[in-house]
């Protein structure tokens, strides 16, 4: 069972929600982190990393020796990243999303594909807790494929809880895909509302069964409720603003540790999950 | 001589768009400003990215010698190179003051990009 946790607004608990959530299930889960731009369940899970590999795209090196400039590949490209032009071929691996159709339709084989570092997976353990991140290389725009690197690290005979990014565009999308469900994270402000709206939308195209969680649920106004009932959206957990909650996530500790009492409430959540989607959360069949 | 300069209409009495890769039209004009050509340039206004280098392709597909436009980003700039084209930048006003001042070589040739990416 994959259960991706999001949020359209940043800041509203994710990481809090996901790293709990998969802390409960101990050695029946793991945890991907594929905010893979600023991935932070590292610091409330304090995994050990054991292993590190870089993750490449492959992008097009042209030989100009071979090249007889019948431009095939710039004909394929969707993404301007090969340019036959003048009395050459111009290659921007920066926005070449690694397809392998230029150098596959290349009739004089004269492209060659060369790897681009995108950054690194890192798996370890956190406990009795598989632990997963993507870390993206500074100044690396392309994030997707990444993702999907991390994902392939999901065991399948576990309950893989995956860490979003925020807001609802390809990073989102590529994380929340194949998913069985999804638990929105949100905080009842308009704020939380007007990305919460936004990024259910963009959910809902995917066909993925959704529930709300509040965080710092006693501030702010009705809205989200409202907007909840409205879109039949279950609410499937709500998370005061409570002091002691506040000072140990400033210490970088996990919401269960600082309130012990919140770890029956997330057993409760994957019970309520597995209900929703129809498959049973104890036992082998997971 | 085939000069492109980026045009928001599709006379030569239209202002200048300051954008290559994203202005609405690219006209093509001939040393008198005599129109050539209007291209509709819409479909890469909107383009995620590598709308300089579409751009920059499809001004090199009608042969142009000369571009006369507002900023020059990286991507663009190094495709029109390899085609050979000449930038001059900075350029304001209507379609046919700029290339009246080509004229009066009155326009500043860029040798490198004059604009960041996605500017």
């Amino acid at each position: 069972m994959i259960v991706a946790v999001a949020s359209g607004k940043g800041g509203t608990g994710k990481t809090t929600v996901a790293t709990s959530l998969a802390m409960v299930l101990g050695n029946r889960a793991q945890i991907l982190d594929c905010d893979v731009e600023e991935p932070n369940c590292h610091i409330l899970l304090k995994p050990t990393i054991l292993t590190t590999d870089a993750v490449n795209l492959p992008v097009p090196s042209v030989d100009l020796q071979k090249c007889t400039l019948c431009g095939k590949c710039g004909e394929v490209c969707q993404f301007s990243a090969i340019v036959p032009i003048g009395k050459t071929v111009i290659a921007f691996p920066e926005l070449c999303h690694g397809c392998g159709a230029c150098s596959m339709l290349c009739p004089e084989k004269a492209i060659q594909e060369v790897p681009r570092n995108l950054g690194v997976v890192e798996t370890g353990m956190a406990g009795p807790l598989e632990f997963v991140q993507g870390r993206i290389r500074i100044g690396e725009a392309m994030a997707p494929p990444l993702i999907r690197a991390v994902k392939t690290q999901i065991s399948g005979d576990k309950f893989a809880i995956l860490d979003a990014p925020p807001g609802a565009s390809c990073p989102v999308i590529t994380t929340v895909k194949g998913s069985d469900f999804v638990i929105m994270v949100t905080e009842p402000t308009p704020f939380g509302l007007n990305d919460l709206e936004i990024a259910v939308e963009a959910i809902q195209g995917l066909g993925i069964p959704m529930g709300i969680v509040i965080n710092r649920s006693d501030i702010g106004d009705s809205g989200v409720k409202d907007f909840c009932r409205n879109k039949g959206l279950p609410l499937l957990m709500e998370i005061p603003h409570h002091r002691r909650i506040a000072e140990g996530y400033a210490k970088g500790a996990p919401l269960i540790e600082s309130m012990p009492e919140y770890a029956d409430k997330f057993k409760k959540l994957t019970d309520d999950i597995s209900m929703i989607i129809g498959i049973p959360s104890k036992g082998s069949s997971l | 001589m085939k000069i492109a300069v980026t045009s928001t209409g599709k006379t030569i009495e239209s202002s200048i768009d300051p954008r290559f890769g994203r202005a609405p039209f690219i006209l093509i004009v001939d040393d008198d400003c005599n129109l050539i050509e209007a291209i509709d340039n819409s479909t890469n206004v909107n383009a995620m990215r590598g709308a300089g280098i579409q751009a920059a392709k499809t001004i090199a597909d009608r042969k142009v010698d000369l571009l006369l436009t507002g900023r020059c980003g990286p991507n663009a700039f190094t495709t029109l190179e390899a085609a050979g084209i000449k930038v001059g930048v900075e350029q304001s006003g209507t379609v046919r003051e700029a290339v009246e001042r080509l004229k009066r070589n009155d326009v500043p040739l860029a040798d490198k990009p004059n604009a960041e990416a996605h500017w």
